[in-house]
C-alpha cells in the first residue's frame, strides 16, 4: 500500500510528472514498474469495455507521465498490444470471430510495413515522434468520435481479389443464437490502407486497433464482430514484426516492459468481466477524454512547451 | 421463440492455427513472469544493476547503449543467466509464437488447392523471419 502511496506522490509531484525525469531523482527504482503495473491495470480495464486495444492509450499516457525514453515506450506499447493479441487469438479463432482467409492478405502488407515505420520511428529525433504521435492520437479522438459502425456486413458483393482468396465465412451471435453469412469488398484499397496503418503502428508503437475495425468495418463491410475479432488477430502478427525491430535494436527493457504486459492483461481480464456491467458509452467517452489529454500532452512536449 | 443455429465449425487450418497460438502464448507468458520474478527478486543477478535504472531509462537509446554497453541483434542471447535478460527470452518467445502457427497453415492450404492464401502465409513467415533475423539495423 505505501508503494502504491509512494508510486501517485511520484506520479503526481510534478508539475510535469516526470516525463523529464526531474521527479524520478529521489524515487527507489520499484516505484515506477509498480506505478506502471497500477496504470495499466487501470488502463486494461478500461480499454475492453471502450473497444481499443491497450497500446493506443499506453503510448501516449506512459510517455507524457513517466520518466521513460519514448524508445523505450513505443517498444513496449508494441508489446503490450501484442500480448493482448496473443491472448485473445485462439479464442477468436475457434469461435470464428476472428477469420484467417480475411486476416492474412491485409496482415501481410501491414506486417511489412510495420517494420518500416519501426525503422523510420527509431531513425527520427524523439522530439518529431512526439509532435507526430499528438497530431496522430487527437486524429485517433476525432476518427473514434465520429465513425459509425455498421453491425451487418451479408449484403455487400464481393470484388474479384476477395473472390479468388474465398474471402468470406460465417459468424455464429450467441446473443441472438443466430447464424449470420458474410462476405467483403473493396479488397485493394483496404491492402493500401493496411498499408498505412502497418507503417503508423510500427512508428508510434501502437497496436492499430483503432484503424484496423473501421477498415474492416466500414471499408470492406464486414460485420462489427468479426471486424473487432480479425483486427485483434491482425495485430498479432504486425506487432510480432516492429516488436522484433525494437528488441534488435535494445529497445527493450524488461522493467518496462513486463509490469505494463501483466498490468494490461489482468486489467483486461477485469475489464471484460465489466463488458456487461459498465456502460459502454460512458467508458468510451471516458477514453477519449484520456486521449485527449494524453495527444494533447503529446504535442506539449514535441512542441517544447512541456514544464 | 425462435429457433436457435447451429454453431459452424471453423476451417482445420484454423483451428490448428489457434491450438498453436495458445501453447505458445502459454509458454512465453510462463518464461515472462518466471524471469521477471527472479529477476526483481535478485535470484538472477541482473545487466544493468537495479538502482542504476533510474539514470539511464530516460536516455535516448543510442546513449542507452553507450552508457550500459547493452546488447543489439540476437547477443541477448549470451546474457539469458541475467534477469534482465531472461525476462527478454520471454518477450522472444511472444514475438516468435506466430511463426510456426504460418508454417503449420502453408501445408493445409497447399493440400487444399489454394495456393493463393498458402503463399499469402508463407510470405508472412518470411516478413517475420526477417524481422526476427536481427538483420535491420536502424539508429538516430
Amino acid at each position: 500500500m505505501s508503494a502504491l502511496l509512494a508510486a501517485a506522490f511520484a506520479l503526481g509531484a510534478s508539475p510535469a510528472f516526470a516525463a523529464d525525469g526531474a521527479a524520478a531523482a529521489g524515487v527507489a527504482w520499484w516505484v515506477w514498474p509498480l506505478a506502471l503495473f497500477v496504470v495499466c491495470f487501470a488502463l486494461g480495464i478500461v480499454a475492453v469495455p471502450a473497444g481499443v486495444g491497450g497500446g493506443v492509450l499506453f503510448v501516449p499516457i506512459v510517455s507524457g507521465f513517466f520518466p521513460f525514453h519514448l524508445d523505450f515506450i513505443r517498444g513496449t506499447g508494441l508489446l503490450v498490444a501484442l500480448a493482448s493479441a496473443l491472448s485473445a487469438g485462439p479464442s477468436l479463432l475457434r469461435a470464428g470471430l476472428a477469420d484467417l482467409r480475411l486476416a492474412l492478405p491485409l496482415a501481410l502488407l501491414a506486417s511489412a510495413s510495420s517494420i518500416a515505420g519501426a525503422l523510420i520511428g527509431l531513425a527520427m529525433p524523439a522530439q518529431v515522434v512526439q509532435i507526430a504521435l499528438g497530431v496522430t492520437i487527437l486524429g485517433i479522438v476525432a476518427l473514434m468520435a465520429s465513425a459509425p459502425k455498421s453491425e451487418s456486413g451479408a449484403s455487400v458483393t464481393p470484388d474479384r481479389l476477395a473472390a479468388a482468396l474465398a474471402i468470406h465465412g460465417v459468424y455464429h451471435d450467441r446473443a441472438t443464437g443466430r447464424n449470420h453469412p458474410w462476405n467483403v469488398h473493396r479488397t485493394p484499397l483496404a491492402l493500401v490502407l493496411f498499408t498505412g496503418i502497418g507503417v503508423l503502428a510500427g512508428m508510434f508503437g501502437m497496436g492499430a486497433g483503432w484503424a484496423n475495425v473501421p477498415v474492416l468495418n466500414l471499408v470492406m463491410g464486414a460485420p462489427l464482430k468479426v471486424s473487432a475479432g480479425t483486427s485483434g488477430f491482425i495485430l498479432s502478427l504486425v506487432d510480432s514484426s516492429a516488436a522484433w525491430v525494437y528488441l534488435h535494436r535494445g529497445a527493450t527493457l524488461a522493467v518496462l516492459t513486463v509490469p505494463s504486459v501483466i498490468g494490461m492483461m489482468l486489467g483486461a481480464q477485469i475489464g471484460a468481466r465489466l463488458l456487461s456491467v459498465l456502460k459502454a458509452s460512458v467508458v468510451r467517452k471516458l477514453v477519449l477524454g484520456l486521449l485527449l489529454f494524453a495527444g494533447a500532452r503529446a504535442l506539449q512536449k514535441g512542441l517544447g512547451f512541456a514544464g | 421463440m425462435s429457433a436457435r443455429d447451429e454453431k459452424p465449425t471453423q476451417p482445420l487450418e484454423q483451428l490448428h492455427y489457434a491450438t498453436l497460438l495458445d501453447w505458445g502464448t502459454k509458454l512465453g507468458f510462463v518464461v515472462l513472469v518466471v524471469a521477471f520474478a527472479a529477476y526483481v527478486t535478485g535470484l538472477l543477478p541482473a545487466f544493468i544493476p537495479h538502482e542504476q535504472l533510474p539514470e539511464v531509462w530516460g536516455l535516448p537509446l543510442d546513449a542507452y547503449l553507450a552508457r550500459t554497453g547493452a546488447p543489439t541483434g540476437w547477443d541477448w542471447v549470451g546474457l539469458v543467466t541475467k534477469g534482465d535478460y531472461a525476462s527478454i527470452a520471454g518477450i522472444a518467445l511472444l514475438s516468435a509464437c506466430s511463426l510456426p502457427c504460418l508454417l503449420v497453415i502453408v501445408p493445409d492450404y497447399w493440400r487444399r488447392g489454394e495456393r493463393g492464401l498458402a503463399t499469402i502465409a508463407a510470405l508472412i513467415a518470411l516478413v517475420l523471419l526477417f524481422a526476427a533475423s536481427g538483420l535491420l539495423v536502424a539508429g538516430h
